[in-house]
C-alpha cells in the first residue's frame, strides 16, 4: 500500500510538471501583457522597462526554471493586472467554485443514480422513455444556452433568482460559504442546475447500463432463484456490483465539472476560478493562468488517487491483484 | 403552462414580499450599476486606462476636469493661467479635505505630481512635458514645461491629487508594487472626492459611498447613499440583470441588445458619437510589403492606390449593415468634440468603385493585388465584421485582402510599435487631451528614432511640410491661430489620403428610464450627474 502511494505521489509531480511545462508553452500564443497593463500614452521605452522588470524578455527555458522554482515554494507572482498575489485572489476565488462544483456534483448524484437505476428496471415504462428522450436533450445542449435560457425565464420573465453573481456571503476565516445565507442558496440554484445536468445525464445513462449488464448475469439469476426478494437483488448485488464505474466516472467528473465551471461561471458571472481563468486569458495574465492551470491538474491527480483508493474499498478483488503484484 | 394572468399574480406577490423583505432598508439608496470591465486597480496613477481612469475619479480629483460636455472645469484647482511661456500656474481651492480629514494643500499637489512622474506610475506619459513643479505658497502652485504646452491643463485631466500623508503613512508613494507587495493604494483610497471607497472585491463587486463632506455637494447634489458596481463580462446577461431589474444601468451595450432594451417598458438607451475614430491605415514606409503578391515595390507609396482603397469602401454600407447604424461615417481622423475638429472639411471623398478601379489601373495594378489585412475580433464595436465588410469591397476592385481577425492581445503586438509587422490595418484612435495635435504627432507626425513622435504611425506615413506644421502648432499660445494651423494639418492628412477614415462610433449605454446621467463621448463616467428621481 504504502508503496503504492510513493509511486502515484511520485507520478503525480511527474503529471504536474508536464502541466506546468505545456501551460507555459502555449504562453507563447496568447499574445503580449504588456497592452494591456498600460495606456496608449505610454512611451515604448517604459514598455520595455516594464518587459524586463516582468521577466519577459528571458528565454523560455529561464522563465520556466524561474515558475517552477517558485511554484515548488508555493510562490505564484503577483497578477499583471490585479498587481496582487496571485495565491490570494485564487484563495478568494477557490470557495465559490468548490461550492458550486460539490452542489452540482451532489445534485447530479442525488438525482441521476435513482434515475438510472429506475430506468434499468423498468425498461419499458413511459417514464423511463421520457427521461431517457429528456436525457439527450441534457446532454446536446450546449452549457451557455441553458444558462442563458434559465436567465431569461427565471431572472427576467419571472423575476424569482438572480441573474448573476452569488449573493451574499459569510466568512469563516478565509473561506467564504453562501451556503449558509438565502440570499446565496436562491443564487446558486440555476448555475448549479446547468453544471449539473450533463453530469446528470451522464450517470443516469451509465447507471442504467451497468443496472442492464449487471441484472443479465448468473449470480443475479441465481439469486432469483433462490427466491431472495427483488429488493435484495436489486439493491444489495445488482447496484453494488455497478458502483465500480459509477465511482470512477463519478470521481472523474467532479474533475471536470471544477475545471469547466468556466462557461458557467461566465454566463452567470460567479465569482470563481474559472471566471477568473478567463479574465486572466483575454489580459493575458500569465501568473494567475499559470496557477490555475496548476491547481486544476493538481485536482485531477488528488481525485485520481482517491477514486484509486475507493476501488480498494469497493472491490475485494483489487486488493488480491494489487498483493500479487506487490509480492511478484 | 402557466397563463399570463398567473404569471402576472407570481409577479405581484413576488413584488409585495420583497416590498416587506426591503421595507425597513428602504431609507438606503443604492445605484447599482455594471460594466464588462473591471477597475483594476484603486491606485489612480497606476493605469492610465479610460475605464479605471474613469472609475478612481469618482473617488479621486484632479485640479482640472471636464463636464458634462466635456468642457474643462475647475476641480481642485479654482484657475489657472499661463504667467510665461513654460509656466501654469495653479490657485488651488481652499477647504477640501481628503477622505481620511486631513486638508488638502499645495504639499499634496507637488507629491502627487512627483509619484505622477516617478517610475511605477502609468501616467508619467501625461505629464511629458512636464520638467519641475514647485510650491509658490499653501495655495498655489507651478507647472513648469519643457517648452511652451499650451494644451497642459487637457492632459491634467487624468492626474489624481492624492495625500502626501496617507501614502507616506501606508509605504503607497509608488504606483507600483515593489519586492513582490502589494501597494497599499490598490485596494484602498484616500482621494477628495464624492465618493468613499467601501468594499472592494476586485473583478467582483466594489461598494462606494457618497462622501458627506465633499465640496462640490452644493453644485451636484447626490441623492442616492450607495454604488455597487458589479463586473459582468458575458453581454447576455448584463443586458438580462437590467431587464430583470438587479441593474439600475449598464454600459456597453451590445448593438443586438438595443433593440430589445429599448422596446422593453421602464428601460432607456442612451446615446452619443464616441470621441474615438476608426480607420484604416497602410504601410507606406518599407520599400516592399510584407504580406503582399507585389514584389519589389510597395504599391501604397502611391497615393492613387491608397486613394483607390479609400473610394472603394462603402462607408454608408458598413454604418447601416454592420454598425446598424450607431456610427457617424467621418472624414477627418478626429470627430466632434475634438479641438481642432472642423465640420466645413469633414466630407468624404465619394463611394465610387469604378473610379477606384481606374485608380488603381492608373496605377500599374489593372488586376488588382493581394495584400494582408490584420484586424482586432474583441477590441472596437463589430471589428472583425467591419473588416469582412472592407474585404468584400475590395474583392470588387480586384484586391485580394487576407483578413487576419484576432484577438487585442496578439493584434496590438503584431501592428503597433516597434515591430509596425503589418501592410494593412485597422485601429482606433482617441486623442488623449481630447486636442487634433495628440493625433497629429502620434498618428502622422514621421517615426523618429528616439520613439518620440508617430509613435502609432503604424503605416509610417512621411510628409516633410506637415511635420513643420505640427512643431508650429506645439508652441503655438494663440487658440486662433493654432486652430487655423491643425486645420491645415488635417486637410493635408485627408488629401494625402494618410489613413482611411471609416467612424466614430456610437456610444450605448441603458438604465431604468427614471435615471438621469451624463453621457460623455470618451466613455467617462461621472457619478455626480447620476440622479435616481
Amino acid at each position: 500500500m504504502l508503496i503504492f502511494l510513493a509511486r502515484r505521489l511520485f507520478q503525480a509531480v511527474l503529471v504536474m510538471l508536464a502541466v506546468a511545462f505545456i501551460a507555459f508553452a502555449l504562453f507563447n500564443y496568447v499574445g503580449d501583457p504588456i497592452d494591456s497593463m498600460v495606456g496608449q500614452d505610454t512611451s515604448l521605452a517604459d514598455r520595455q522597462q516594464l518587459r524586463q522588470e516582468l521577466g519577459l524578455n528571458d528565454s523560455f527555458v529561464v522563465q520556466f526554471a524561474r515558475f517552477v522554482g517558485h511554484a515548488a515554494r508555493g510562490e505564484f507572482g503577483l497578477s499583471y493586472q490585479q498587481q496582487r498575489p496571485v495565491a490570494q485572489i485564487i484563495l478568494e476565488r477557490m470557495p465559490a467554485t468548490l461550492e458550486l462544483s460539490f452542489v452540482s456534483a451532489a445534485l447530479a448524484l442525488a438525482l441521476g443514480v435513482p434515475m438510472g437505476i429506475y430506468t434499468g428496471l423498468h425498461r419499458g415504462s413511459w417514464l423511463s422513455q421520457g427521461l431517457l428522450g429528456l436525457s439527450l436533450v441534457g446532454v446536446s445542449l450546449p452549457t451557455f444556452l441553458i444558462g442563458i435560457l434559465l436567465i431569461l425565464v427565471f431572472s427576467v420573465d419571472l423575476k424569482w433568482l438572480p441573474s448573476f453573481g452569488r449573493g451574499s456571503v459569510v466568512h469563516f476565516g478565509w473561506w467564504t460559504s453562501g451556503l449558509v445565507t438565502r440570499d446565496g442558496w436562491r443564487a446558486i440554484i440555476m448555475p448549479s442546475v446547468t453544471l449539473a445536468l450533463f453530469q446528470m445525464t451522464l450517470i443516469m445513462r451509465l447507471v442504467r447500463a451497468e443496472m442492464i449488464e449487471v441484472l443479465r448475469t448468473d449470480y443475479i439469476k441465481f439469486a432469483r432463484a433462490r427466491g431472495l426478494s427483488n429488493r435484495a437483488i436489486n439493491f444489495g448485488h445488482a447496484l453494488k456490483n455497478t458502483l465500480v464505474p459509477v465511482i470512477t466516472v463519478a470521481g472523474l467528473q467532479l474533475g471536470s465539472i471544477i475545471a469547466f465551471a468556466i462557461i458557467t461561471e461566465t454566463v452567470f458571472q460567479w465569482p470563481g476560478m474559472g471566471l477568473m481563468f478567463i479574465q486572466a486569458v483575454s489580459s493575458v495574465d500569465i501568473p494567475v493562468m499559470a496557477a490555475y492551470l496548476m491547481l486544476v491538474g493538481f485536482f485531477f491527480v488528488i481525485i485520481n488517487l482517491v477514486v484509486d483508493l475507493l476501488y480498494h474499498v469497493i472491490d475485494p478483488r483489487l486488493r488480491i491483484d494489487r498483493e500479487q503484484v506487490g509480492i511478484g | 403552462m402557466v397563463t399570463g394572468r398567473s404569471w402576472f399574480r407570481c409577479c405581484t406577490a413576488f413584488a409585495l414580499a420583497a416590498m416587506l423583505a426591503f421595507g425597513a432598508q428602504a431609507q438606503t439608496r443604492i445605484f447599482r450599476w455594471s460594466n464588462d470591465g473591471d477597475p483594476t486597480t484603486m491606485d489612480p496613477q497606476a493605469r492610465s486606462d479610460g475605464f479605471v481612469t474613469s472609475f478612481d475619479m469618482n473617488m479621486y480629483e484632479p485640479l482640472v476636469r471636464r463636464d458634462r460636455n466635456l468642457k474643462l472645469e475647475p476641480a481642485l484647482a479654482t484657475e489657472w493661467s499661463l504667467i510665461s511661456p513654460t509656466t501654469w500656474r495653479f490657485t488651488l481651492r481652499h477647504g477640501v479635505r481628503f477622505h481620511d480629514g486631513s486638508p488638502f494643500t499645495a504639499d499634496d499637489v507637488v507629491f502627487s505630481f512627483q509619484r505622477a512622474l516617478a517610475t511605477g506610475s502609468d501616467v508619467a506619459a501625461l505629464l511629458s512635458s512636464v520638467k519641475d513643479v514647485q510650491k509658490v505658497d499653501d495655495y498655489t502652485v507651478d507647472l513648469i514645461t519643457e517648452g511652451p504646452s499650451p494644451i497642459l491643463p487637457n492632459y491634467l485631466v487624468g492626474v489624481a491629487m492624492m495625500s502626501k500623508k496617507w501614502c507616506e503613512a501606508h509605504d503607497a508613494t509608488r504606483a507600483a508594487p515593489h519586492e513582490d507587495k502589494e501597494n497599499y493604494a490598490t485596494r484602498h483610497e484616500d482621494g477628495t472626492g464624492p465618493f468613499i471607497l467601501k468594499d472592494r472585491q476586485p473583478a467582483v463587486r466594489t461598494v462606494l459611498v457618497k462622501n458627506p463632506d465633499w465640496w462640490g455637494l452644493k453644485d451636484w447634489p447626490i441623492d442616492f447613499d450607495e454604488v455597487v458596481f458589479t463586473r459582468i463580462a458575458n453581454p447576455a446577461t448584463r443586458a438580462a440583470a437590467l431587464l430583470s431589474g438587479e441593474l439600475d444601468m449598464v454600459y456597453n451595450v451590445p448593438l443586438q441588445d438595443v433593440a430589445r432594451i429599448a422596446s422593453t417598458p421602464g428601460m432607456k438607451i442612451w446615446q452619443t458619437p464616441e470621441l474615438r475614430t476608426i480607420f484604416l491605415g497602410m504601410d507606406q514606409s518599407r520599400p516592399e510589403l510584407l504580406e503582399s503578391s507585389v514584389k519589389g515595390k510597395n504599391p501604397f507609396k502611391d497615393k492613387r492606390v491608397r486613394q483607390a482603397f479609400y473610394q472603394a469602401i462603402d462607408e454608408d454600407a458598413i454604418k447601416v449593415k454592420v454598425m446598424q447604424g450607431f456610427a457617424r461615417p467621418t472624414a477627418l481622423m478626429v470627430g466632434p468634440g475634438i479641438n481642432g475638429f472642423d465640420p466645413a472639411l469633414d466630407t468624404r471623398f465619394p463611394y465610387d468603385p469604378a473610379a477606384a478601379k481606374k485608380l488603381l489601373a492608373d496605377a500599374g495594378y489593372p488586376n488588382g493585388f493581394e495584400v494582408g489585412f490584420d484586424c482586432p475580433n474583441d477590441r472596437y464595436v463589430n471589428d472583425a465584421a467591419i473588416c469582412q465588410a472592407v474585404v468584400a469591397m475590395l474583392a470588387r476592385i480586384g484586391v485580394k485582402a487576407d483578413l487576419l481577425a484576432q484577438t487585442k492581445a496578439k493584434y496590438f503586438g503584431k501592428i503597433n510599435a516597434p515591430a509596425y509587422d503589418t501592410s494593412f490595418f485597422m485601429l482606433g484612435w482617441t486623442p488623449t487631451p481630447l486636442d487634433a495635435l495628440n493625433m497629429l504627432s502620434e498618428l502622422a507626425s514621421t517615426r523618429s528614432g528616439d520613439a518620440r513622435e508617430g509613435v502609432y504611425n503604424n503605416g509610417g506615413y512621411s510628409n516633410p511640410a506637415l511635420d513643420q506644421l505640427i512643431k508650429q502648432i506645439e508652441v503655438e499660445l494663440d487658440s486662433k491661430r493654432r486652430n487655423a494651423l491643425i486645420g491645415k494639418a488635417l486637410s493635408i492628412v485627408k488629401n494625402d489620403f494618410a489613413y482611411i477614415p471609416l467612424h466614430q462610433q456610437i456610444v450605448v449605454w441603458a438604465s431604468r428610464d427614471n435615471i438621469d446621467l451624463a453621457q460623455l463621448g470618451n466613455n467617462d463616467f461621472q457619478w455626480r450627474y447620476v440622479k435616481l428621481k
